[in-house]
């Protein structure tokens, strides 16, 4: 029971990162722009929110910091694959090598290190309920706010009229754009958006360690473009995966204290396994994308 | 009559092709006004022009007299809607949502979706367009996803209408449903300018026609007192120039045989249903039929792009029902395929490397590609069939239609073919390339091949096929000789009604 | 396209890139000019320079003309990083466990095709997923390589020697010889015969994409499935053959650097040279010449980026890349442009 309590709140905390993400990449790629760049923006996030808090001394600001690092980089990545109309998986692999080289550079040149940051305690985030683990996990505002912002991101795209527009533009351009809605103002908010939550995953990574770690996101990023995948582009099996993902995860970490029955390496590869899987056995459906089913149809097509 | 949309002057080119060549047309306010011309004439990229979708090279467009810079938004706020040939739906939206898209009816931040339904009640309503707004359009049915289209545009409140061939995918009680509702608009005072090569629509809807051809307006006139005779006429502008006379008779047997082939397109509706035929040696069949009947895939599953859910195929009297396209040419197809740029050239390669590809067993059996040898042997076939320029170096995509078709029945007929396949072998091609290509598959037809003709130009089947059938629904309707002594008139109005399922006896 | 034009389309993005990367280095308080100048005399400069700049290209030949390669048949290949890891892998293993005797003439064809094999298997999967499942090959390069770092782990634990993070050494027999062997003023730079290996597999890949009847059907595919389709070709098969290919030349840049440097298998030795072999394909494409050029050019950078680290944090560079990454996609994506309508 004890060992269940323990579990449940690590795979919480674990899942957050992956959930923010996951959430920023939906929102992206909903809107027909493909999204693998989320591992720069939880990068970028996490060094941003350990600065920010650094300089403001205010826990807020950082998490404020992060995620506006998130959305700078999404807008770079945005006014370049939609006013210059590059490849977007090309641009996408140049953001992700240009976040880890500027968080690599940024950590020499202000802190001086090659690996890692000074503990910011400033960054410190605390629990609303002292307790237990799981009480103290469920209760953490980050948490809390991460749950929020899944019921948010599910209403703005079910709901509201920028997200009725969001979905028709992923879908057909050509149809939203013969009804005077501009695709690329749509895409452009979306991807902001989106950067803005995957960057709001990299500061709570920085927040869990209250310092930046170089390359800490750790393919963060990819297993949430797998969870968004796994989850075929809907926002509640999207999170539903990254809960799967981050038990595979908690699980691991308890195994590599107790010993198992899958060696840590093979937990690792479970995300990616069964991403591989999925797409394998989902097979050649009606519609395509990524592979499998409910792909938005214009995704990855240029305007 | 005041005017409700017009232009003047107005040119477009792409590149190398021209589009449109100073066009000026005129709508009068209250008023249908049909615009004709052939494939390719430039009647779509007009269009797109007047309603802001293109802009125009040279030229202005006026809307409600007045000269303006046309863009989408000026179009929906001057109350002009377009329906485009290509829907223009979001498949995985309901009916409302795609209505609204755009303008939505909004409470704070959110659609109002209720409002929506309400709203788009009240507009099906009016105008007796019954379509259930909670549906996903995914799910519709052709005729009414094309009601979703319309209701997108009354919905807007437009009073004028572009429509863009409209009735292309409709069955006939659809396209009757379609024209008495646009006739109502016009009575009603709203304004429709309608794009469509079916002179029979043209006849019960138009008040005027402007006849495009070759991008270039031809002819404009009233349509009181028009038969439909003089309006093909002025359509197409020609008659086809006298052809070769056939030197081999039509033998037994056959070359091609389809027997109760069915197949099933992906969104499960039926593309062919019990279809069977035969071809004989020395025989041109055409098939005629609404496009979207079944045509494109009675080709494929000829040629061995698609598989037959059920029945066979026969070719050169092997079964060659799982045989993929290579192992068939081995049987003797050659296949020309619908869309020479989607499915027949390679665009941005050598001309020769499309006269080589697929049949590189031709030229020996080494697996370097000997080169000059084939590049020789194009500009030679280049040559005789006069594809301009005759240089095998030359990409297709620089090439007119004519000679990209041209460079493409090369490619099939070295293969020598006993079962040739072609589909719409003269779509958007030029007078003169016409009549040489019908030419060469009549020549070919004279050594004992069977062709199977698919066309969507009846005047096509008349001139070079020996016996017509039509496709309505993936079915065959009707079969039907055809020889130098034939009634035309009789016979077009025969088959014109058959190709919109009306039966004969 | 007017010649100013064309100059100017490559012009731009190069002097926004190098823009960008100078706003940072003053950012920091260096002299972006003075960090360029380290960048070249450091690598260009001496012959020890040249020969690991020479050394740093070899790999990135490879990954590049796989990405390339893929790139013809119309498919994106994001996972050059997993098959040159497995590729690596298998060669160390072949060079360590080949009798401790074998001969050069044999023991390095053998482990240069175990280096193929070990690519071409993780090429597979990708080529098999897209042609017969409909899987986008992007996700499941990226998938790949995740899964392959995981499996080196998993795999490592079993053969790395005791307390280190490498297969023990390869037979003196599977080593190539280094190029100051051959010109000496390269001597101390891990510039190795690898570099003629990729050299010849560019040439012969480049010649059968051109001149060869599967290879011309794998242009054709990638340009036009759909036609080379209605012409009798089988697509499906074809994007196979290219994953494999494209698998099996990553595979073999794993050579250079157990083969020709290390003489054994390290984990975390590639460094992310699958990813900058897109950077090269972007650039270089499928054309000998640019191909080696843009290979030289991130070999430039990843050896100047030591030589500038005294005076500039290194990962300065590592910036630039990127930004020259996107640089160059930019200039792609204009001439694309360009071509659409002018044609």
């Amino acid at each position: 029971m004890i060992l269940l309590v323990a579990f449940v709140a690590a795979l919480v905390r674990i899942s957050v990162p992956y959930a923010l993400a996951a959430l920023g990449g939906t929102m992206s790629e909903k809107s027909g722009v493909v999204q693998i760049a989320l591992e720069g923006m939880l990068l970028v996030g996490a060094f941003s929110a350990v600065v920010s808090a650094d300089a403001t001394g205010s826990a807020t600001l950082g998490i404020v910091g992060g995620a506006l690092a998130g959305g700078l980089l999404a807008l770079v990545y945005a006014l370049v694959v939609l006013w210059l109309s590059t490849d977007q998986i090309v641009t996408g692999v140049a953001i992700n090598l240009l976040a880890d080289g500027l968080t690599r550079y940024l950590l020499k040149v202000r802190y001086d290190s090659a690996s890692n940051s000074p503990r910011v305690e400033a960054l410190s985030i605390h629990p609303l309920v002292h307790g237990g683990e799981l009480v103290e996990a469920l209760t953490h505002p980050l948490v809390l706010g991460t749950i929020g912002l899944c019921f948010l991101v599910a209403f703005i795209l079910k709901r509201t009229v920028f997200g009725l527009r969001l979905r028709a533009v992923g879908e057909h351009p050509d149809a939203a754009r013969t009804l005077g809605v501009d695709p690329r103002r749509v895409r452009l908010f979306a991807l902001v958006i989106g950067g803005l939550l995957a960057g709001a995953g990299g500061a709570y990574l920085a927040a869990e360690q209250r310092q930046f770690v170089s390359g800490m996101s750790a393919g963060r990023g990819y297993i949430a473009l797998a969870a968004m995948i796994f989850g075929r582009w809907r926002v509640w099996p999207a999170v539903a995966a990254c809960l799967l993902f981050g038990a595979a995860e908690a699980l691991q970490i308890r195994m590599q204290t107790q010993g198992g029955l899958l060696p840590g390496w093979a937990v690792q590869m479970l995300p990616y396994v069964l991403t591989l899987v999925v797409l394998g056995v989902a097979g050649k459906g009606k519609r395509r994308g990524h592979g499998g089913g409910n792909a938005p149809a214009a995704l990855g097509k240029s305007l | 009559m005041t005017e409700a949309l017009g232009c003047e002057h107005v040119s477009k080119r792409y590149g190398e092709t021209v589009a449109n060549r100073d066009v000026s047309i005129s709508v009068k306010k209250g008023s249908a006004h049909a615009l004709v011309g052939e494939n390719g004439a430039g009647k779509s990229t007009l269009m797109r022009i007047l309603y802001g979708l293109e802009r125009a090279d040279e030229g202005q467009v006026r809307v409600g007299g007045e000269v303006v810079r046309p863009s989408v938004e000026l179009s929906l706020e001057r109350g002009v809607g377009m329906v485009h040939q290509h829907f223009m739906l979001v498949p995985t939206l309901t009916v409302a949502e795609n209505v609204v898209l755009g303008r939505e009816p909004r409470r704070g931040p959110l659609v109002d979706l209720k409002r929506a339904e309400r709203e788009l009640a009240a507009v099906a309503e009016r105008y007796k367009l019954s379509v259930d707004p909670k549906r996903l359009v995914g799910d519709l049915s052709v005729g009414e996803a094309q009601r979703v289209e319309i209701l997108k545009v009354l919905y807007r409140g437009a009073r004028t209408l572009i429509l863009d061939e409209p009735t292309a995918m409709l069955t006939p009680p659809e396209v009757d449903q379609l024209i008495a509702m646009l006739r109502g608009l016009v009575a009603g005072g709203d304004t429709v300018l309608i794009v469509t090569h079916k002179l029979g629509e043209v006849l019960a809807l138009a008040d005027e026609i402007t006849v495009l051809r070759r991008g270039e307006v031809v002819d404009r006139r009233s349509t009181d007192g028009l038969s439909a005779a003089s309006l093909g006429q002025a359509l197409v502008g020609r008659s086809l120039p006298a052809l070769p006379k056939r030197t081999r008779a039509i033998e037994a047997g056959e070359r091609l045989r389809l027997a109760d082939v069915a197949i099933d397109r992906e969104d499960g509706t039926r593309a062919l249903d019990g279809l069977s035929l035969t071809v004989a040696p020395g025989e041109i069949l055409g098939v005629a039929g609404v496009e979207g009947n079944g045509q494109r895939e009675l080709a494929a599953v000829a040629a061995g792009l698609l598989r037959p859910a059920r029945g066979s195929v026969h070719m050169g009297g092997r079964d060659a029902t799982r045989l993929d396209v290579a192992e068939r040419h081995a049987l003797g197809l050659g296949f020309v395929p619908e869309d020479r740029h989607e499915e027949g050239l390679l665009l941005d390669a050598p001309l020769w490397e499309s006269y080589y590809l697929g049949r590189e067993a031709a030229y020996g059996s080494s697996m370097v590609i000997p080169q000059a040898l084939v590049v020789e042997d194009a500009a030679k076939k280049m040559a005789t069939f006069d594809v301009r320029p005759a240089d095998p170096w030359a990409h297709a995509r620089g090439l007119s239609g004519g000679n990209q078709q041209k460079v493409l029945l090369l490619r099939e007929l070295a293969r020598r073919p006993t079962t040739l396949v072609c589909a719409q072998p003269t779509r958007g091609v030029d007078i003169g390339a016409i009549a040489e290509i019908h030419a060469s598959l009549l020549a070919l037809a004279d050594e004992g091949a069977g062709i199977l003709l698919v066309s969507a130009e009846l005047d096509e089947i008349f001139a070079i096929a020996d016996r017509v059938v039509v496709l309505y629904r993936g079915k065959l309707v009707l079969e039907q000789a055809l020889g130098a002594g034939d009634d035309r008139d009789a016979l077009r109005a025969r088959i014109g009604g058959a190709m919109l399922g009306v039966a004969h006896t | 396209m007017k010649r100013l034009d064309r100059i100017a389309l490559w012009l731009v993005p190069l002097l926004g890139a190098l823009l960008v990367t100078s706003i940072l280095i003053r950012a920091a308080g260096r002299s972006p000019a003075e960090i360029y100048r380290l960048l070249i005399i450091g690598t260009w400069g001496n012959a020890y320079g040249i020969g690991q700049v020479l050394f740093k290209a070899t790999p990135l030949l490879f990954t590049g003309l796989s990405v390339a390669l893929a790139q013809r048949a119309g498919l994106f290949n994001v996972g050059a990083e997993g098959q040159i890891t497995v590729g690596a892998f298998a060669a160390g293993l072949c060079g360590a466990y080949l009798p401790a005797g074998t001969p050069a003439l044999l023991a390095v064809p053998a482990c240069l095709v175990c280096a193929a094999l070990g690519g071409a298997l993780v090429g597979v999967v990708p080529g098999w997923m897209k042609a017969r499942r409909g899987a986008h090959e992007v996700i499941t390069t990226i998938m790949l390589n995740f899964v392959v770092r995981a499996a080196m782990v998993g795999l490592g634990a079993l053969v790395f020697e005791r307390e280190s993070v490498h297969t023990k050494p390869i037979i003196a027999g599977a080593r190539l010889a280094r190029l100051s062997g051959f010109v000496a003023p390269l001597r101390g730079s891990a510039a190795n015969l690898g570099l003629v290996v990729a050299l010849v597999v560019v040439g012969a890949t480049v010649w059968w994409v051109e001149r060869t009847r599967v290879g011309f059907h794998l242009r054709a595919v990638g340009a036009q499935p759909k036609v080379a389709r209605a012409a009798g070709l089988d697509p499906a098969r074809i994007t196979i053959l290219a994953f494999v290919l494209a698998g099996a030349i990553a595979g073999l840049g794993g050579a250079n650097f157990v083969l020709g440097y290390k003489y054994y298998y390290e984990d975390g030795f590639s460094g992310g040279v699958g990813f900058v072999g897109i950077a090269v394909a972007v650039l270089g494409g499928l054309h000998p010449v640019k191909l080696i050029a843009a290979a030289l050019l991130f070999g430039t950078l990843a050896q100047g980026a030591l030589a500038v680290n005294a005076v500039c944090p290194k990962e300065i560079i590592d910036v630039l890349q990127a930004v020259l990454i996107i640089a160059a996609a930019v200039t792609t994506a204009a001439q694309l442009r360009a071509g659409r309508t002018s044609s």
